[in-house]
């Protein structure tokens, strides 16, 4: 097995498989420890800057790459037309720029302030080092390769594919610059941590709330009793 | 008519003497860890003051509570969209430095110090960051600090009052102040449950107790901000929210809240009051001026025979029927109408009932002598010290009819007593203030007594919360718990290790 094969071919499902695993197990076993761990509570003015800017600007690239994983023919599409492919990556770009800002400052104020010091555990930083290569790696994929949009549908999406199909083609990627690969490695790198840090408050996101009644009421069990009213 | 049980609450403010042991009985039971010691989910503030956290009845400000939207109600905070939109950053969150910042001292440099001129001294140091901190606010800050300039003039409560009144309040012979205890309302309409995106809150249908499951929530940090009480509180330390839970073990074992139990000036009165669910939505939803009849009209009278039926099909336990019937709130509340919710306005309809201060009249200094009318000592309203609009304030959404009704009855009891003691009260007067007040000699005793002579099961009417039968409610075979351990969820049973 060559070093591509282990990369490309065998450690993604290492991660995808732990990551499953841990966060069953984690939520069976510690749903306690299940949090987002907000850190608005003790400081609340950079976070806004931090946090709204990184948040933003990460939804609205997964979604890309969402739209990119499911209908990657949509990307190569409207790439046919240079000024269109422009506009992909100067969106990509801009978007990429928001996290890297948020980011950047989300890290700024984690060693700025005792107080958020003081609730930073050592995974926490493994996490924002992660997140940091991720991001850096992205944006520099889009300055460096304008048609990077088109090699992500028309590379990484099979090889994604075929990673969900079981039948990893390491070859569709292996060859890309090793900016891209690293990009792509750090990404199974970032599903392989979730159980590990408070990345699982993404696994909770509150769908239900949007159609739920306002007031909540938990019975043990209600049934009519009879007693000397009935 | 959906009939639910409600565990409530009345406390009589003129009994209170301010000493904080309700908190501290609290904070040694509930809030004594690492994240909570900020945390007091019963506090004492003195009023007129800006309690705690500073300033907390300002809704400008804090965004608690519920706002009249077209025909009904919508939480101040965020709406639906908005909640999903401000998930990253929450615009109105309070942060710590509104409570205050815990702290601790060093008492190692007592010892450790080397040899000087001077004493050492144990600096403060933050219990979040280990720093040395210059203590600017702690928990009862501005205790019996009425006339302080800095915290009674910044009480919210003072709105609406005209220049004079406010001024009288910072005179040094009028200065008046009184206690407020404060604990989760265990709302029938909780806001905080309204917001809370994960679901975590919730009421228990038994008994009405306002809780937070913690393993449901994930720090989204809405309660915080949309309990205008700000009895919601969030643990900086495990990231998770936290809030009264009245004591449920205890009550579940037949004893009141460790508050309760503990309340030196014996303030305190708990008991079940039945009401109608069906109802909630819409009585919150009255106009202002409405909101404290309307919340009167919703609890039923445990009495009545058709009342009990509905509560039985709507699965309410005849005992805790029963326990409804013996009930000081109910009295208190709804029988003689003399106990109000705090703040009827923010509509979350709060289930602690205040009977409000009876506060001594104005005295006047004659020959630098204090002097009070000594005629009028024990009837007049119009020389109390404290503006009847500022009481109105805080417990009938300002209208001051309403808490003058109140204060009226508090005197008809004492003048009552004083015919009965010393008998120098006029006949005719006394008459005339039962006609007024629409009380009878009989309920000025029972009155009386449930205020100033009460026993301990007569102040604390714990219903029968059937934890024994909870487990059967579980599962079929109530033995399936045999040799479990853990509360709540049941967890494993204690296994020998291979
Ligand atoms: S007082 Fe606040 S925390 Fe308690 S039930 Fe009401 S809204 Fe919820
Ligand atoms: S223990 Fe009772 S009397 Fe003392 S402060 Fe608390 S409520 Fe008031």
């Amino acid at each position: 097995m060559t070093s591509d094969q282990l990369l490309f071919g065998v450690f993604p499902y290492l991660c995808i498989i732990i990551a499953i695993g841990g966060s069953i197990w984690r939520f069976t076993s510690d749903r306690f420890s299940y949090s987002s761990l907000s850190s608005q509570f003790l400081e609340s003015k950079q976070l806004f800057w931090g946090s709204v800017a990184w948040h933003y600007g990460i939804l609205g690239i997964l979604t890309v790459h969402l739209v990119g994983l499911l209908i990657p023919d949509s990307i190569l599409w409207w790439n046919t037309v240079p000024m269109r492919m422009y506009v992909m990556e100067v969106t990509g770009f801009t978007l990429a720029l928001f996290t890297l800002v948020g980011l950047l400052f989300l890290i700024y104020r984690r060693f700025r302030h005792a107080r958020i010091r003081a609730v930073t555990s050592r995974m926490d930083l493994v996490l924002l080092g992660v997140l940091l290569i991720q991001v850096v790696t992205g944006l520099g994929i889009a300055i460096f390769y304008r048609w990077g949009s088109s090699w992500y549908a028309a590379y990484a999406v099979p090889y994604l594919w075929s990673i969900f199909t079981l039948k990893p083609n390491v070859s569709l990627v292996s060859n890309l610059p090793w900016l891209v690969n690293i990009h792509i490695l750090n990404a199974f790198v970032m599903i392989l941590i979730i159980p590990f840090t408070r990345l699982v408050h993404f696994l909770s996101v509150p769908v239900e709330f949007a159609w739920r009644p306002n007031q909540l009421v938990r019975w043990y069990k209600r049934e009519k009793v009879v007693g000397p009213g009935v | 008519m959906d009939v639910r049980a409600q565990v409530s609450m009345t406390f009589h403010l003129d009994k209170c003497i301010g000493c904080h042991t309700c908190s501290v009985a609290c904070k040694n039971i509930w809030t004594d860890r690492e994240g909570t010691e900020y945390m007091w989910w019963n506090n004492v503030e003195t009023k007129p003051g800006t309690g705690y956290p500073t300033k907390w009845e300002d809704q400008e400000q804090y965004k608690g509570g519920w706002q009249p939207k077209g025909e009904t109600i919508q939480l101040r905070v965020a709406n639906k969209a908005s909640t999903f939109a401000n998930i990253f950053h929450q615009p109105h969150l309070p942060t710590i430095d509104d409570y205050y910042e815990p702290w601790t001292y060093k008492y190692s440099d007592l010892f450790d110090s080397p040899e000087g001129d001077d004493q050492p001294t144990a600096r403060p140091v933050s219990l979040i960051t280990g720093e040395h901190i210059d203590i600017n606010s702690g928990p009862n800050w501005d205790d019996d600090l009425s006339g302080s300039m800095i915290y009674a003039a910044n009480d919210p409560n003072f709105n609406g009052l005209t220049a004079g009144q406010k001024e009288a309040f910072f005179e040094l012979e009028r200065m008046v102040l009184y206690y407020l205890p404060r604990i989760c309302n265990h709302c029938l309409n909780p806001a905080c449950v309204a917001s809370c995106p994960s679901g975590a809150l919730h009421k228990r249908g038994e008994d009405g107790i306002v809780l937070l499951d913690q393993e449901v929530c994930r720090a989204w940090r809405f309660c915080i901000s949309a309990c205008p009480y700000k009895k919601s509180y969030f643990n900086w330390k495990t990231g998770k929210s936290e809030k009264c839970i009245l004591c449920f073990p205890r009550l579940e074992s037949g004893q009141p809240p460790a508050c309760f139990h503990s309340c030196v000036g014996r303030i305190r009165y708990l008991g079940v009051v039945l009401y109608d669910a069906d109802k909630i939505e819409a009585y919150a939803s009255a106009p202002e001026s409405e909101l404290l009849e309307r919340q009167r009209d919703m609890i039923l009278d445990p009495h009545d025979p058709e009342v009990i039926k509905a509560a039985e099909e709507s699965g309410v336990h005849f005992s805790m029927v029963e326990s409804a019937q013996k009930s000081p709130v109910y009295k208190f509340v709804k029988e003689w109408k003399m106990a109000l919710p705090l703040h009827p306005e923010f509509r979350t309809l709060p289930m602690l009932f205040y009977i409000p201060p009876l506060l001594p009249v104005l005295g006047y200094i004659e020959k630098g002598l204090y002097n009070v009318d000594t005629n009028d000592y024990f009837t007049s309203l119009d020389k109390a010290r404290v503006p009847l609009k500022y009481l109105a304030n805080m417990f009938t959404a300002g209208n001051e009819e309403q808490i003058q009704g109140v204060l009226e009855k508090l005197l008809a009891v004492r003048t009552y007593r004083r015919a009965e003691e010393v008998g120098d009260v006029e006949a005719g007067k006394l008459e005339e203030m039962f006609k007024k007040t629409g009380l009878t000699a009989e309920m000025c005793e029972e009155i009386f007594r449930l205020t100033a002579l009460p026993t301990y099961e007569e102040r604390f009417v714990v219903p029968p919360m059937h934890r024994e039968a909870a487990a059967e409610l579980l599962a079929e075979d109530a033995y399936d718990f045999k040799a479990e351990v853990g509360i709540g969820g049941f967890k494993d049973r204690p296994g020998r290790g291979s």
